[in-house]
């Protein structure tokens, strides 16, 4: 097991940067994910600890051993790809104890960790068939296999779960956690899937246009975002936003949006720079809304009806909007609501960050 | 009963079968003809619609199959030599190509360099040039080198011919092979070396079989440089052999039938056995992971 600690990473390909300056430190034994849309960086900087990519500036410390120029194989880590990269010539048996014979591992010790591993994964009845032979989620078992057989200080998973029809993957990200509760090993995870980021991580990083937008655990990223963009990445449906202006209220000031309603703002949760007259960006998570008269006018467009729940879509102050409304209220579209918001977040318009105290 | 959407109904099948058969009839007919040649005895056929041979015997095999020259040191069994000619010519032409093609399609899939696409194109302009441009320049270069009449000079210059045509197939190959496989041998514990010798070799197997068989295939049938390099009746290929069979003076279509049926039963051999090769190479891209 071991630390992972990450500086000023730069990584160009060609004219492109797609990591400019990432610094991150995962503690030893932790579960992080490097969540982000495509193009963030997440990838090339999991291909930069498992050294399949070299930097072109800043360093990566595995606990106190400097990996920036090794080679994958001198760094002790196992890697699960995203398509399996199953070895298709060996059997099932064959692909597990391939890494170890290359470490010239003793007969016996190698048919010891693959029985091991295999008990563990449920692969036993699958160790003499090859790839072709085997499903996708049972592909997927092997591939994990092939990376826990090792023992490595350092998991890295890459979007493990993707070619996984929906059912499969919630409960292989299940196992995927109660195997890394059971082993302990230091893992970093990529996706872009924000429930696996949120369900798996011990400790999240957000990723974007390859910096680190905000890190810590995933449900304080969830409920303090510090940008726009972190905001609007996590949680499903997205969050709304809109656009509005502060301005003076009594001791305090308010928000108001477009069309002239009026939003109160809590001076002690937001920052000190509040001024009247300064352009924000207004969010509110579909699930922090409450259908009560008085609120802001919702005009409902569709109703998507989940069952338990629905989601109403529709607008405000201009902008597309989603509220999530309990099952048992009436809503179909055309009507017109009126919504209060339990949580509001606040943003530069500009900038993108948050205005909320820290 | 129900068949599956994707079966062909009882209409289509007919259809099918019927081009089929007129491919098979069309493509053995010829075969026929030279099977009915080689086993007629005194009466061939000459313009029957269904060639069938007259008085069978193996006559004609035996005259072909005991062929010999007397030399200073002995009598020598010419066919015996001959087949072996085509056979090493052949399987050395292959084993060259192969060790020269391999890792220059390796290179050309997975690594930048320099000079990388000009040289592709180079290798591409190589094969639009028919082998006869080329005769009177190899003739003179393999005099000089003394090679003619040699095994090694026509060896030198099938591979040559060979060697670009390989290259393409296997590059596309090695391209077919996801980078993932030998990422993961090298997180697993491979150098590069390693992860090509025991990943990417393995999973282009089928594909270095296909490329191998026809290099074979096309040093084994290669007829007009054997005849222009090769003068000696001992140093001879097996279609130089099959030629002789018709000259200006006498033309033996019975020998040449017997010896057309007797040069093929090698080639058929071989794809018998690589056959579960060539099918597993034709259909293997459709397997993930």
């Amino acid at each position: 097991m071991a630390s992972v600690t990450v500086a000023k990473l730069l990584k160009r390909f060609g004219q492109t940067e797609v990591l400019k300056g990432v610094s991150l430190s995962i503690p030893e034994g932790a579960f992080a994910v490097l969540v982000g849309p495509s193009g963030c960086g997440k990838s090339t900087l999991l291909r930069l600890l498992a050294g399949l990519e070299i930097a072109d500036q800043g360093t990566i410390h595995f606990g106190s051993r400097d990996v920036t120029r090794l080679e994958p194989r001198d760094r002790d880590i196992s890697m699960v790809f995203q398509s399996y990269a199953l070895y298709p010539h060996l059997t099932v048996r064959e692909n597990l104890a391939f890494g170890l014979k290359l470490r010239k591992t003793p007969a016996a010790d190698i048919a010891k960790a693959v029985a091991e591993a295999s008990k563990m994964l449920g692969l036993d009845a699958l160790l003499d068939r090859l790839p072709r032979a085997l499903s996708g989620g049972q592909r997927q078992r092997v591939a994990m296999g092939r990376a826990i057989v090792r023992r490595s200080s350092l998991f890295l998973f890459d979007e493990p779960l993707s070619n996984l029809d929906a059912a499969l993957r919630a409960e292989v990200r299940v196992e995927i956690r109660k195997l890394h509760d059971r082993l302990g090993t230091t893992s970093v995870y990529v996706t872009h899937d924000q429930v696996e980021a949120m369900t798996l991580a011990d400790v999240l990083f957000v990723l974007n246009k390859g910096v680190v937008e905000q890190s810590g655990p995933p449900l304080e990223i969830f409920s303090r975002p510090a940008t726009r963009f972190v905001a609007g990445f996590l949680g499903s449906p997205a969050m709304n936003f809109f656009d509005a202006h502060l301005e003076r209220k009594d001791e305090g000031f308010q928000a108001v949006a477009k069309d002239g309603f009026t939003m109160p703002v809590h001076p002690d949760r937001f920052a000190g720079e509040l001024t009247a007259g300064r352009e924000v960006s207004v969010g509110v998570r579909p699930h922090d809304i409450h259908v009560t008269p008085g609120g802001a006018p919702f005009q409902v467009s569709i109703v998507e009806a989940l069952g338990a729940e629905s989601y109403a879509h529709g607008t405000i102050a201009g902008s597309p909007f989603v509220a999530r409304v309990e099952a048992s209220t009436p809503v179909k579209k055309n009507d017109r609501l009126e919504i209060s918001f339990a949580e509001m977040h606040l943003f530069d318009k500009q900038t993108g960050v948050s205005l909320r105290a820290p | 009963m129900t068949r599956e959407p994707d079966q062909p109904s009882l209409l289509e099948s007919i259809g099918a079968h019927v081009v089929l058969i007129l491919a098979v009839i069309f493509a053995l007919y010829p075969v026929l003809w030279v099977i009915a040649l080689a086993f007629s005895g005194s009466r061939p056929p000459v313009a029957e619609m269904v060639p069938l041979p007259h008085d069978a015997t193996l006559a004609h095999f035996q005259e072909v199959v005991s062929t010999t020259k007397a030399t200073p040191d002995g009598s020598i069994w010419l066919f015996a030599r001959q087949l072996v000619n085509s056979l090493v010519v052949s399987i050395a032409t292959a084993a060259v190509g192969i060790i020269i093609a391999v890792p220059t399609a390796y290179a050309l899939a997975r690594f930048k360099f320099l000079g990388k696409e000009r040289g592709v194109r180079a290798l591409l302009a190589t094969q639009m040039f028919p082998t006869v441009a080329s005769l009177i320049p190899l003739y003179l270069l393999l005099d000089r080198l003394h090679l003619l009449d040699s095994r090694t000079g026509l060896v030198v210059c099938y591979a040559a011919t060979s060697v670009p045509f390989a290259i393409f197939q296997l590059r596309a190959a090695f391209e077919a092979i996801p980078v993932d496989l030998e990422e993961a041998a090298m997180v697993d514990g491979a150098t590069r070396f390693e992860a090509f010798l025991r990943v990417v070799l393995p999973a282009a197997r089928p594909a270095i079989a296909v490329t191998a068989l026809f290099a074979f295939m096309s040093a084994y049938n290669e007829f007009i440089l054997a005849a222009t390099l090769l003068s000696k009746a001992e140093m001879f290929t097996l279609p130089i052999v099959l030629q002789s069979y018709i000259n200006q003076y006498d033309t033996r279509n019975d020998l040449f039938a017997a010896g057309a049926i007797l040069v093929s039963v090698p080639v058929m051999a071989l794809f018998y056995v690589a056959q579960r090769h060539l099918v597993a190479g034709l259909t293997a891209g459709g397997v993930k992971g």
